[in-house]
């Protein structure tokens, strides 16, 4: 049966990464503005270097043959070359995907935490003041615009008070220098950025969490438990706690395609050197084979995220059954 | 609070509306260079931008164009939901199976790539960013349309328009959708919402109509232009603030209107 369930959501996620490839593959080739004939088409171009591009993509055959070049390619590694950077695409983005992970990473982390504490005293103090306030900043959050948070932030905290570095990753003078001195200087960098993103997400893990640990407050089995005297912190931590977190794993992962749409707009305020400033730059440049990566690099991240989440919550919630 | 969000909607659909019309603003018609990034004074309340243009017009401007680009985008993407749900929900079975598993694919996927690259594909215009938004934003309401036909359909009056020999589609429309509505039309509004907030991405990253300048462009010229390292507040933080208020009084009205229609559908 767990087997069954483990290739079955395999299958799934497999299906859905298919369903994308399927998409991009389109995306880049029907699209009116098709960037490969545009660019056999370009008159500046040498007769050899179109032929040679032609060949590459396969134009010249049907377009079932050329799919299958475009998967071989993929299989390969080959996502196509950059327009701007004139190198692959592939070696690019995995230059750029520590940093938007370190980012990612950081935030998430801080934004669990605090949703859930902040959820927990929502939950606790419910109806009271500090309830009201949680819901209230968890709307505005929500209501505004991410890249704007961090532009709010800049302008506070990096260029009037003057406590954090403006943007970037590393003070340009430590380029050089060992880990050991990067580091510090990179986790400076990081707080206003990583900060900017855990307060976007925040304000929902804290409304999830909130309204799980009401639902769960109510069942027979805390009763039980304060009937036996337990006290109400043992109540909360081995009783509800466990049952209120279920939702909130569910929601990191389907959230995973919302965080990352907020990591590349605070990575374009902060010039953070990650995916969202290379896909900033590459719009910019019309840098279509680079946009194409990103976007399956990222789809895919988030596909695998989601078939993590599946099977961790079948492990964290038995009665799961499909 | 379902009040407080209608009178803010109310305040900006007017002046989105009449503002354009009572004070006229051309984009293209820069100001004179010692008019640039200006603080507010009595001349121009909120200032002006980096083209010594005055901030306050832009503003009531861009108002027209974000509501607008914000209220169609959402037709296209509810007629799209409603269309997929609608037909997974009824036809069911391998229809259904395919349907749904598309829609899995577009509910999970990090939309604001897939939107910047449709986007540059298609070109930039008003109408271009208007379907690019609809035609990303739609899964979320083909699920929950899908999950009330389910249950509409196996209700005794669809029986009976059956039994009398509707075609499918005719049941599909006149039974099942009228039905399915009132689920539809509180999601519709929190949907403006977030096309809203979609738009202001889009036009803040470089994606927007430059000859139609929301709220989202004018903070892409802002950031554009240094305003930050200027510390040029009154351009930065008032189209932001517009952005924040509308998507808050779209989301009060469809909370309340949920609670309204809704009482015990929705559990989640």
């Amino acid at each position: 049966m767990t087997r069954r369930y483990f290739f079955s959501k395999l299958f799934q996620a497999l299906l859905t990464i298919l369903i994308i490839l399927v998409m991009n593959y389109f995306l880049f080739r029907v699209m009116p503005g098709d960037p490969v004939s545009m660019l056999v088409r370009n008159p500046r171009m040498s007769p050899e270097a179109t032929q040679k591009v032609a060949e590459m993509f396969g134009l010249d055959k049907p377009w079932y043959q050329q799919f299958g070049i475009y998967l071989i390619n993929l299989t390969s590694g080959n996502l196509g070359t950059s327009f701007i950077y004139k190198k692959p695409v592939g070696g690019i983005i995995m230059e750029r995907f520590l940093a938007t992970m370190l980012l990612t990473v950081a935030a998430e982390a801080l934004a669990i935490l605090g949703g859930a504490l902040l959820g927990i005293i929502a939950a606790w103090k419910r109806g009271k003041r500090v309830d009201v306030a949680a819901l209230g900043f968890a709307l505005v959050t929500y209501a505004m615009p991410t890249f704007w948070l961090g532009i709010l932030m800049v302008a506070l905290f990096a260029v009037t008070l003057r406590w954090f570095p403006t943007s970037g990753m590393l003070t340009p003078t430590l380029s050089m220098a060992g880990f050991w001195q990067r580091l510090p200087d990179t986790l400076w960098h990081l707080v206003l950025p990583g900060v900017t993103l855990a307060l976007v997400l925040l304000g929902e893990y804290a409304l999830i969490m909130r309204n799980a640990l009401i639902d769960v407050l109510t069942e027979d089995y805390i009763t039980t438990a304060r009937a036996k005297g337990a006290s109400e912190g043992r109540v909360l931590r081995r009783h509800a706690l466990p049952n209120a977190m279920i939702p909130m794993v569910t929601l990191i992962a389907l959230n995973l395609g919302f965080t990352i749409t907020g990591a590349l707009q605070v990575e374009t305020v902060f010039s953070w050197p990650g995916l969202g400033r290379l896909m900033y730059d590459a719009l910019a440049g019309r840098d279509y084979p680079l946009l194409q990566g990103i976007f399956l690099i990222t789809a895919i991240a988030v596909v695998g995220a989601n078939f993590l989440s599946d099977l961790t919550y079948r492990f964290l919630d038995p009665r799961v059954k499909e | 609070m379902g009040m407080a969000g209608l009178i803010l909607f109310l305040f900006f659909v007017l002046v989105a509306i009449f503002g354009p019309i009572l004070w006229p603003y051309d984009p293209l018609e820069f100001g004179s260079p010692a008019d640039v990034l200006q603080p507010p004074s009595a001349a121009h309340w909120l200032g002006t931008d980096d083209m010594g243009r005055d901030v306050l017009l832009g503003l009531i401007a861009g108002s027209r164009v974000s509501l607008m680009v914000g209220i169609l985008a959402t037709v296209v993407s509810m007629s799209v939901g409603a269309f997929v749900g609608l037909t997974a929900g009824y036809l069911g079975k391998g229809t259904d199976a395919v349907l749904m598993r598309f829609t899995d694919v577009f509910l999970v996927l990090p939309w604001l790539p897939l939107m910047l690259i449709l986007a540059a594909l298609l070109g930039a215009s008003l109408w271009n960013i208007i379907l690019v938004i609809g035609l990303t934003g739609w899964a979320g309401t083909a699920r929950l349309v899908r999950a009330q036909a389910l249950a509409v359909k196996e209700r005794p009056f669809v029986e009976r328009a059956r039994a009398l020999g509707s075609s499918r589609w005719g049941i599909m429309g006149r039974h099942v959708l009228p039905n399915v509505f009132p689920l539809i039309f509180a999601n519709t509004i929190l949907i403006v919402a977030v096309s809203i907030l979609s738009e202001t991405t889009l036009s803040f990253l470089g994606m927007g109509d430059s000859t139609r300048p929301s709220w989202g462009m004018m903070l892409h010229f802002a950031f554009a232009s240094g305003a930050i390292s200027n510390g040029a507040y009154w351009f930065l933080v008032p189209p932001g603030l517009c952005v924040l208020l509308v998507v808050l009084a779209f989301t009060f009205m469809g909370y309340a209107l949920d609670e309204i229609l809704n009482p015990k559908l929705r559990k989640r």
